[in-house]
């Protein structure tokens, strides 16, 4: 690594725009210069100093502001592009089908959707290409951060307080000339800056005043808040930490609750209620002439069950925990599980009541109700009669092989194999009854039963929710603003006061932003201690006032 | 010189801290991705300890998975209207009298059926082995199944063999339930 000898004899590293020691300009860009450029006190960056391993090429590949800018762009457009077909989590089905989402793309939207669901534009924030590319933000955000705070915090630690004359010279604040009482006029200056609370440090005639430093500091706390927010959405990955599930509970249905082991949920009941002409004020009264139906409240009432600690799955002694009423906003809250009302399915067969006639003279010799999610084997009609339940098709779809079918266990379409026995036919007549259609599969019956109501009930569908992430997420988002403010609303502010021999006063003053006022602190110390009069030297130059911490790579 | 050696000594130590920052946040976007791109819920994988759980059989009986420990278990998961599984569970009783001599058990899991349609299942098949049912899911979820039928082949260790998400055939029953006896 080569280094760079100032006239002072300082040795800097190599990339060093302005000496560490006095305040000279190095570089020959920095010399055919008028004015210091002071966005890192003119400190090499990290990156700048050697380029030698691939280390240090990844190194500085990720610390150039250039780069990092390229990523967030990429970034943006991809999330961009991402809202031009629905996600995959919207499309039916949710997507949990990788084929079937892929022919739903390709049917619905062509070539155009074939191709975006193939680059995994369909579920963005799960293709790997993505994450890589907020991956790189992150290594971006850290490595631009330690390669320029670091030395930015080094040069500003270190700076010397007597800096070169030249320094001061290329400074935008800048002015010279001479003074009856130099000693003075130095003195006064200092007891004036100190009143407007800057931080004073003399040495050999020269004279800094500081204040605000931790202004710099903004863009850095800023991208900590960043590395910490991604942090935590990075957790997400890890079992434990976040949970999104979805379950379907029929009312009066214990199940598991899913993604949450160890808790159970009873379903006590579904509500939708509407609004009607009858009972709302005028507010929905034209909505409800122009659509029909308004609902008002989605409500699942529930009881939750917890297994004690260590208990396994399948086992029966869970407790009671607390009863619930579940509406839309107002989720089931227990040991970070949310359990939110996210969906509902009205009527659903439950039951079904039959009456068994005699078929010619229609005479009844009493009812029977099959619950359709716990049928027994045998109803007692009474009289001398009694039905058993040979079998239960819940979803009946047709005989195969001269065995009826069910197509799922949901009961859609209830079919039943009945044998009935009354005193009259006490050898039993079988009979196979299906929603308008009775078989009787062993020779003509005297008996049937004929369908007299069905009851029903509602399906609820509840969404699981866990993420222990959102205090980590919330922090980043926090430090994040904290950096911002800082940056944007405190400003780094120096004056450098120098005297010569000769009676020759020189002042110069630099700010990270917020130039005005900056002047007007200068001219009230000049005024009170009547230093040599100042030019903002910019205007002559014309040079654009770049944002400090701007990228220059 | 002794300037210019300190300046490596420098330099160097630079480069591992670099090298170890590198290092640390590509291991852990590496991570996420992996683990979200794998992502594909299967809570049980092949390895794994098969979660332990217990369940009531049609008899009454109690079945807890690790008083199995030490012999295999043909852990299969199924429902009454699944076709595959009509077909492939006359065969899983053909092979159970053998095998329950040579320490390889069946443990059929009906997800959340009435008890009537279960037994009346069995008695159509003829199925002796024991037939537990998950009423609340609770151990569907913890092994995550999702096709019909789906088997666990559990060894004599404990440990999930193979995981096949769908109908077996007589043959691979047979030499399914030979891969985990115990030896």
């Amino acid at each position: 690594m080569s280094s760079i000898k100032c006239e002072c004899g300082h040795l800097n590293p190599e990339g060093t725009d302005i000496c560490q020691n006095c305040g000279r300009p190095l570089s020959t860009e920095e010399k055919s210069k008028k004015l210091a450029d002071m966005r890192y006190d003119g400190a090499a960056i990290r990156s700048k100093t050697h380029k030698r391993t691939v280390v240090d090429k990844i190194w500085n590949f990720f610390s150039s502001v250039k780069v990092g800018v390229s990523i967030i762009i990429a970034i943006l457009v991809a999330s961009a592009i991402g809202t031009v077909l629905p996600q995959v989590f919207y499309i039916p089905g949710g997507g949990a089908n990788e084929a079937q989402a892929a022919q739903y793309y390709e049917d619905n939207y062509g070539i155009f959707g074939k191709l975006y669901n193939a680059l995994g534009l369909s579920d963005l924030y799960g293709s790997w290409w993505f994450m890589t590319l907020v991956g790189m933000l992150g290594i971006s955000l850290v490595v631009v951060s330690l390669d320029r705070g670091i030395p930015l915090y080094k040069s500003l630690k270190n700076q010397r307080i007597d800096r070169h004359p030249s320094f001061l010279k290329r400074q935008r604040l800048y002015g010279e000339g001479r003074v009856d009482d130099p000693d003075a006029v130095m003195k006064k200056a200092a007891e004036k800056l100190k009143g407007q609370r800057y931080n004073i440090r003399e040495k050999n005639g020269a004279l800094l005043a500081e204040k605000g430093r931790w202004a710099r500091w903004g863009p850095y706390v800023n991208h900590l808040g960043l590395i910490i927010f991604l942090f935590g959405v990075m957790l997400r990955a890890i079992p434990g930490f976040y949970v999104d599930e979805s379950m379907w509970i029929r009312e009066g249905e214990t199940l598991a609750v899913k993604g949450a082991p160890g808790l159970y949920l009873e379903n006590k009941g579904f509500t939708y209620d509407m609004y009607t002409q009858e009972n709302t004020d005028e507010v929905f009264s034209e909505a409800i002439d122009r659509v029909g139906t308004v609902a008002s409240n989605y409500q699942t009432d529930v009881a939750l069950y917890e297994t004690p600690e260590g208990a396994l799955p399948g086992s029966t002694n869970a407790e009671f925990v607390k009863e619930y009423s579940i509406v839309v906003n107002k989720p089931l809250k227990h040991e970070g599980f949310h359990i939110f009302q996210m969906d509902f399915k009205l009527d659903e067969i439950s039951a079904m009541t039959f009456a068994l006639e005699h078929k010619e003279t229609g005479e009844s010799l009493g009812e029977l109700t099959v619950n359709l999610a716990n049928p027994e084997k045998e109803y007692d009609i009474g009289n001398g009669a009694k039905v058993e339940l040979l079998d239960y098709y819940p979803d009946f779809s047709g005989f195969e092989d001269g065995e009826p079918q069910s197509a799922t266990p949901v009961p859609n379409n209830p079919a039943f194999l009945f044998k009935m026995t009354t005193p009259e036919t006490p050898e039993g007549e079988t009979s196979f009854v299906a929603i308008r259609q009775t078989l009787e599969p062993l020779g003509e019956n005297t008996y049937k039963l004929s369908f007299q109501k069905a009851d029903t009930r509602n399906v609820s569908g509840l969404t699981i929710r866990k993420d222990k992430t959102i205090p980590v997420i919330v922090l980043g988002g926090v430090i994040f603003m904290i950096g911002v403010v800082q940056g944007s609303y405190f400003n780094h502010r120096r004056f450098w006061i120098r005297k010569s021999e000769d009676g020759k006063i020189q002042v110069a003053g630099h700010t990270s932003k917020n130039w005005v006022a900056l002047q007007r602190e200068l001219d009230a110390v000049s005024d009170y201690a009547g230093l040599p009069a100042y030019t903002d030297q910019r205007d002559k130059e014309a040079q654009t006032d770049k944002m400090e911490g701007d990228s220059r790579s | 010189m002794t300037k210019q050696q300190e300046r490596e000594k420098k330099r160097k130590r630079q480069q591992i801290i670099r090298t170890a920052i590198l290092a640390v946040l590509a291991i852990a976007i590496v991570y996420t991705i992996v683990v979200n791109v794998t992502k594909d819920e299967d809570i049980v994988e092949v390895g794994d300890t098969a979660p332990d759980f217990e369940l009531v059989d049609l008899e009454g009986n109690t079945h807890r998975l690790s008083d199995y420990r030490g012999e295999g278990v043909f852990l299969n998961f199924w429902g009454t209207w699944c076709g595959p599984c009509k077909k492939e569970m006359p065969h899983m009783e053909k092979y159970f009298k053998e095998f329950e001599d040579k320490g390889v058990n069946i443990l059929a899991v009906n997800i959340a059926e009435s008890d009537l349609k279960v037994q009346s299942f069995a008695n159509t098949y003829g199925l002796t082995f024991p037939i537990v049912i998950d009423k609340t899911n609770s151990v569907r979820d913890a092994y995550n199944v999702r096709p019909l039928p789906t088997t666990f082949l559990v060894g004599p260790d404990g440990k999930v063999k193979k995981i096949i998400q769908q109908e077996m055939s007589e043959e691979q029953i047979k030499a399914y339930m030979e891969s985990i006896m115990p030896s």
